[in-house]
């Protein structure tokens, strides 16, 4: 009964959140698109998916994203084996340094990475800029630290006899790892590989920025539909549309991860790991993982050194005066100082941080049971597809959505502070229950029975069993939500008020201002949000729960 | 077309999404209720917020506030806001919810429940839409300067300031390659020119757009499209944005980009002094298209009273006078004194390119479109 009724109440109190903040406000703007003089107006669509415009722009999103998408994870993967298997010094930073990228304002990230690409940038000569491979370069490159988070918090803690047993059996390193580990590995890679497709999709700013309208994808052309013609007809048909990408992508994903989802060891995250030789009889393995490292470490660090570099400089002098300028409004573009702004995010950020964890945990918690029912099985999928929808829905509709759906009691909160961080909760909630799931999932359920059959209640099942497993994964679910929701712009562009900017808003703002330094101001402060995001994932990663067994 | 949307809009209010979401309304107060707690510390004035906002929403009781709804750029000194409040009593709150089209846009979606009381900063490539829509009342300011008189396009909105869109070049970039500089919009087609020029996406940039109606203007509307045609063929970079175009591609902001022609505004220059004590760029005043921006008194404010003495302090000297330093335009109050750097480098143009706003309106979507086709294939 009480049991019941806590199970209930943890798919209730979610459910009712992302309806009211998200299902409702972009139902209400979408609806808003197909209806004319008060009837169903579907015509649209023919008129929509009649444009061949359309299809282009269907086909530049998928492409991107899917190549995006795979050189993110051709990069993750032997990175993950390299930062997570073994131990060498400096690790702690590499796996910091590849995380920040992920939460740059993507203005930011294009801006830098114009730069670096443009005519007369240090790599001009290779004729990329405002190109499709800069694009999908800038892709792979937000999201190479999610990949390699996720990725490497599930092999950091597979059990290694079972490839040495393979080993000892005489298959060949190759072998062994396309036969044991990656199978193994095959939910955590489909569920990175879902979330970075979705936000390979739903791309914004970076592809505006780094390809123009000649790359547009869905989400931009919805933007254009909605802020500068008005358009809500093709607006909405657009949101179906990506919608239905999305759908797919998900289900693909799921699929991947049903086949592959299977109870295994995972060992407590202290057993520590080997140390990463490189010297005579390395491993080619290990040798080609440390490459590919080095690699995306300069890939990652490319864009972000001349970040640095250009923050530190002003009129072909070094300086630090764009540091110290942070303490200012800049010249006539801010109502607060940069630091100010950063009070503002951080707390803030703490805000969403603590909703989306307390909501993606209860939601990890639910989707990784196993009812006996059939039919709850498929509810649980379908709500398994579902928490993942805010992040396939373009922000321009989630931000038109709130002002119009959310302007009458209860739900009167459209100018009220209190919606930045349910916005970007909902950016971070996805993540929390991506990052939780794969460890939940692979928890033996023989373990929760056999607790059960000893006369554990189901309180403490949960507490004894999942409870150890969940605390470990909560230290990454934690960094990733408090860092996407620094970093969010999206959302956050449409709530935030003038006298309360966030961090990315101020960036944004100094970058649209000439002026003695306020773009030196901009990338300065770029610089403290990048150090900010990559110091709370280097601690993140460190909580530790207390009394499980580690010092 | 939005005109029917609108009559949809108001239909929607009573379908079955609206009556479900209400019914949600007690699962939810659970929610909410912990949100406030995790946030009652930090924002201490979210209530004060939701309190004037409720205020907002009908109940006359007390009209000593009015929420301000403008674009982001909004910035008055230190100061202002509050000696207005002092002044007058009013209480003000401010939204930015978007820039340029976004902003109008919101309007027009929210008609039947106002964001607030007084709009400030839509400007005249959207202006018309504002008025046809009808999400403003007229009000006509006893404070409207004789000079403002030129840019009225209605007696709903009041313009408050202008600003000249025009191309920007690096003067030490043509010293130094011993190249005259261009000054007309003629000229950029030469072929002496070519590669030189970055300019913005009319779709996606109001500088953009605001080019893009420059040359509707100088070229009429046989003509500018063969003019983009000309200049597109003589090498021209298209970005996004102004700040992608200023700081990455041209030469004369950072010193890093390899364009020395730029499109932004007549008062960028001062912004560009070097050690010398002058600026190393300047704005051709024969390619620039006037910018205004206007405020007005949203249709359904709670408190219009307080809107229009809003709109009156907008015009004040005072006000006038900040707006060059803290929001980058001219007042449009020609009698107010300007900065001493923007009156020596950054004189407004004498005779702007001009397209009536009607025009504008009317033709936006479609210009934006064939834009699209002739310049980005």
């Amino acid at each position: 009964m009480v049991r019941g009724a806590a199970w209930s109440l943890a798919v209730l109190v979610p459910l009712a959140f992302l309806t009211a903040f998200f299902a409702y406000p972009v139902l209400t703007l979408v609806a808003r698109g197909f209806v004319t003089d008060g009837a169903l107006d579907l015509g649209g669509f023919s008129e929509v998916l009649g444009d061949a415009r359309t299809w282009r722009v269907l086909r530049h999103t998928l492409t991107q994203a899917l190549v995006g998408t795979a050189l993110a994870l051709l990069l993750a993967l032997p990175a993950a084996h390299a930062l997570y298997r073994r131990r060498f010094p400096g690790r702690g930073a590499v796996r910091g340094l590849l995380s920040v990228p992920f939460v740059l304002p993507s203005v930011v990230v294009g801006v830098a990475f114009r730069a670096l690409l443009a005519e007369g940038g240090p790599l001009g000569f290779l004729g990329l800029d405002r190109s499709f491979p800069a694009i999908v370069a800038a892709l792979a490159f937000f999201n190479i630290g999610l990949a390699v988070r996720m990725i490497g918090s599930v092999w950091e803690r597979l059990d290694p006899r079972t490839e040495e047993a393979a080993r000892a059996l005489g298959a060949s390193p190759a072998r062994a790892f396309a036969t044991v580990t990656l199978p193994a590995l095959l939910p955590a890679i489909a569920s990175a590989a879902s979330l970075i497709f979705l936000f390979c999709s739903t791309a914004f700013a970076v592809v505006l920025v780094l390809g123009g309208q000649q790359f547009a994808t869905i989400e931009v052309e919805i933007w254009l539909q909605t802020t500068q013609f008005l358009d809500l007809r093709a607006a909405s048909v657009l949101s179906v549309v990506q919608l239905v990408v999305v759908a797919l992508a998900l289900w693909v994903s799921a699929r991947t991860r049903d086949h592959a989802e299977r109870a295994l060891r995972l060992l407590p995250a202290s057993t520590p790991a080997p140390r990463l030789r490189l010297g005579r009889g390395a491993s080619g393995l290990d040798r080609a993982a440390a490459a590919v490292t080095a690699l995306a470490v300069i890939f990652v660090g490319l864009p972000l050194t001349t970040l640095l570099v250009r923050s530190l400089r002003q009129d072909g002098a070094w300086t630090l005066q764009h540091y110290a300028n942070l303490t200012t409004t800049g010249t006539n573009a801010l109502t607060v100082s940069v630091w100010q702004a950063t009070r503002n995010s951080l707390t803030i950020a703490l805000a969403a941080m603590v909703m989306a964890v307390v909501i993606g945990v209860m939601l990890s918690l639910v989707l990784s049971r196993t009812p006996r029912r059939r039919s709850a099985r498929h509810a649980l999928r379908g709500l398994d597809a579902l928490v993942m929808l805010p992040l396939g829905v373009s922000a321009v509709t989630v931000g038109f959505g709130f002002l119009i759906a959310l302007d009458k009691p209860p739900l009167d909160v459209r100018s009220s502070l209190v919606l930045i961080p349910i916005a970007q909760a909902m950016v971070a909630i996805p993540l929390v229950i991506r990052t939780m799931l794969p460890v939940l999932r692979a928890i033996d359920p023989r373990l929760r029975q056999a607790a059960a059959v000893l006369g554990a209640g189901p309180g403490r099942v949960l507490w004894s069993v999942d409870g150890p497993l969940v605390t470990r994964s909560l230290g990454l679910a934690i960094g990733f939500a408090f860092a996407v929701s620094l970093g969010e712009f999206g959302a956050t562009s449409f709530l935030a008020r003038p006298d309360r900017p966030t961090l990315p808003v101020v960036i944004y703002r100094l970058l649209g201002r000439p002026g003695e330094g306020n773009y030196g101001m901009a990338l300065a402060a770029s610089v403290v949000l990048a150090v900010m995001v990559g110091g709370v994932m280097m601690i993140a990663e460190r909580l530790r729960p207390v009394g499980a067994g580690q010092l | 077309m939005t005109r029917t949307i609108h009559r949809a809009a108001s239909s929607q209010r009573r379908t079955p999404a609206r009556a479900a979401a209400l019914g949600l309304a007690a699962a939810l107060t659970l929610t909410l209720a912990a949100c406030a707690d995790s946030e009652s510390d930090t924002e201490e004035d979210a209530a004060s917020a939701s309190a004037s906002s409720g205020e907002g929403e009908g109940q006359e009781a007390a009209p000593s506030s009015i929420t301000v709804v403008s674009h982001d750029s909004f910035n008055l000194s230190e100061g202002l806001l509050e000696s207005f409040t002092e002044e007058t009593g009013i209480e003000v709150t401010l939204v930015a919810p978007g820039d340029g089209g976004a902003l109008v846009n919101q309007l027009v979606l929210t008609k039947d429940s106002p964001l607030g009381d007084v709009v400030y900063g839509v400007d005249n490539t959207f202006a018309s839409r504002a008025i046809e829509e009808g999400v403003l009342e007229t009000y006509t300011s006893p404070m409207l300067p004789v000079s403002a008189e030129d840019y009225m396009i209605g007696e709903e909105l009041t313009p408050i300031d202008v600003s000249d869109v025009c191309l920007n070049i690096d003067d030490d970039w043509f010293e130094a390659e011993g190249l005259t500089p261009p000054t007309t919009f003629e000229d950029l087609t030469e072929p002496e020119y070519a590669g030189l020029t970055v300019v913005t996406n009319p779709a996606t940039s109001s500088p953009g757009l605001a080019m893009l109606a420059a040359t509707v203007g100088a070229f009429g509307e046989d003509g500018w499209l063969e003019y983009w045609e000309a200049l597109a063929a003589n090498d021209l970079l298209v970005v996004d944005g102004w700040s992608d175009a200023y700081f990455v591609d041209f030469s004369g902001a950072d010193g890093e980009g390899s364009r020395p022609i730029v499109l932004s505004y007549a008062s960028s220059p001062p912004y560009t002094v070097g050690e010398d004590g002058e600026p190393t760029t300047s704005a051709l005043l024969d390619t620039c298209f006037r910018q205004v921006e206007y405020a007005g008194v949203i249709t359904g404010a709670a408190n219009p009273e307080g809107a229009r003495e809003f709109i009156d302090f907008l015009l004040s000297s005072e006000v006038q006078a900040d707006v060059p330093g803290q929001m980058y335009v001219y007042p449009v109050d020609d009698t107010v004194e300007l900065p001493e750097d923007w009156a020596a480098w950054a004189p407004l143009a004498d005779s702007p390119h001009t397209v009536p706003a009607q025009d504008i309106a009317a033709n936006r979507s479609e210009w934006i479109e064939q834009w699209t086709a002739t310049v980005l294939g």
